[in-house]
């Protein structure tokens, strides 16, 4: 018999529960999770290799967790700060979602982690679909990316917490007219506060710290009005509310465990798995993490979680030290090779 | 192209769906789609077929509703349709506060046809590599 049935449930349901829970668990334990968006070559890697030395020098304690597609280039940079850094390898995948890096976090991030910088991977449209679990989201932009970015990727920009222009040291150069810069940023996100930086010149540095600490302290952040505008009537089993619900102790992800047997157990409340994403059991065996410093990685899709060897902390390890420690470890021998980056990038 | 990992999350939904109400063909999946979602429907169409393959929503038919995008200041009367790229601050006076979006970030599965009859009653012929 043929039958139509309302189903009514909201696509990224699964991803914002997922997100629910993880900001749940981390705020419980005092982590404030920033997800940083931007194109390629924006600046993300540079301003966070300044912003990471600075917590250092406050003794703040915060990690930084970096996705591309290939390469680990990103987190080597950013490993010379002497903060945890973890770099993810999504093999291809143009985005980051909940359930991946609740995994990647699992047994990695230091228990005492005040802000965790999540570096998405380069790209405008995709990542700004998914929620992170983050408390505070921040696009970033360059000045030679033209005025009219925050026009052609309007979710990007609609839904950000704090827009950061960077290389301002070049806004000249390339004539960056800064007006109509923030014209467009406020057609497309009202309110929203546009920050100048450049991590060369040293414009603006720190403002982002600050402004996660803020969030991180119970401060008001910037709620998009991109934000609302989903009508949905809403099914019966996932009335979980909607967007960017950054309200805390909405625990909704228990249970939610779909059979998919990845082994993980989430002893630290945070990272529910979901169970039934893309990102595992169709055959993509996208997200492996490598650990810098002392990351312990259990990042691939398909393998259990394991505790592996206790790596200590050493958040005072020489910034730029040898590869030998960079370099996976005996951990990952079952993983699909990855690139190893050939020289230490400057 | 996250419309692959959207499709894949439509179909995995569906699926459970199905298999929850014991549904052996899905035929169609209605979706709402808003302007503002960041999802092209062109692109959502030709991965959801690939992310159909194999699964009991094999050859099911994806309807793509697309909702457009509105929004009301709260001191003005009026609505107002944002557009693309969307306008979020008042066209009438020009307030860049107390903007509410009421539509255009949708994106849910609506609807699903299935059916549920005896197994073996599906509409089409098996192809060779289901026999």
């Amino acid at each position: 018999m043929c039958r139509v049935v309302d189903l009514r449930q909201a696509v990224l349901a699964k991803n914002d529960d997922a997100a629910r829970a993880l900001r749940a668990g981390l705020t419980a334990r005092g982590t404030t999770v920033v997800n940083l968006l931007s194109s390629p070559g924006s600046g993300k890697t540079a301003l966070l290799e300044r912003e990471l030395l600075l917590a250092r020098g406050r003794s703040v304690p915060v990690a930084a967790l970096t996705a591309d597609l290939a390469t680990e280039n990103d987190a080597l940079r950013l490993a010379r700060s002497g903060v945890p850094v973890k770099q993810v390898l999504t093999d291809g995948l143009c985005h980051l979602e909940a359930a991946m890096l609740g995994r990647h976090l699992d047994g990695w991030l230091p228990e005492d982690t005040r802000i965790l910088f999540v570096e998405n991977v380069g790209n405008l449209v995709c990542p700004a679909g998914y929620d992170l679990g983050e408390s505070l989201r921040v696009v970033l932009a360059s000045v030679t990316e033209g005025e009219d970015k925050p026009l052609k990727y309007p979710t990007a920009f609609g839904l950000a917490q704090l827009v950061v222009v960077t290389k301002t040291d070049i806004a000249q150069a390339v004539e960056f007219d800064e007006a109509a810069f923030r014209a467009n940023v406020e057609r497309v996100n009202p309110g929203v506060e546009i920050v100048m930086t450049s991590a060369r010149g040293g414009e603006g540095l720190g403002i982002l710290l600050d402004r996660a600490l803020a969030a991180g302290n119970g401060a008001v952040t910037h709620t998009p009005v991109m934000a609302g505008g989903r009508q949905h009537a809403q099914s019966h089993d996932h009335d979980h509310g909607h967007g960017h619900d950054h309200g805390h102790g909405h625990d909704h992800g228990h249970g939610h465990d779909h059979g998919h047997g990845h082994g993980h157990g989430h002893g630290h409340g945070y990272g529910h798995d979901h169970g039934h994403g893309h990102d595992h059991g169709h055959g993509h065996g996208h997200g492996h993490g490598h650990g810098y410093g002392y990351g312990h990685d259990h990042g691939s899709d398909h393998h259990h979680h394991h505790p592996g060897p206790a790596h200590p902390h050493r958040p005072d390890r020489a910034p730029g030290s040898d590869h030998a420690d960079h370099a996976p470890g005996p951990d990952h021998a079952h993983e699909p090779p990855h690139v190893r980056p050939a020289a230490q990038p400057r | 192209m996250h419309e692959m990992s959207i499709a894949m999350a439509v179909v995995g939904q569906v699926e459970e769906a199905a298999g929850a109400a014991g549904a052996h063909a899905v035929t169609s999946v209605r979706l709402r789609v808003g302007e503002l979602a960041g999802v092209v429907p062109d692109a959502l169409a030709f991965c959801f077929e690939l992310a159909c393959a194999g699964t009991v929503l094999d050859g099911a038919e994806l309807v793509t509703e697309s909702v457009a995008a509105r929004a009301r200041c709260a001191t003005c009367p009026d609505t107002w349709a944002v557009g693309m790229p969307p306008e979020l601050c008042c066209p009438g006076c020009g307030r860049a506060t107390d903007v509410e979006l009421l539509s255009g970030r949708e994106l849910e599965i609506l609807s699903v046809r299935w059916e549920d009859g005896p197994a073996g009653a599906r509409t089409r012929e098996p192809m060779p590599e289901e026999a």
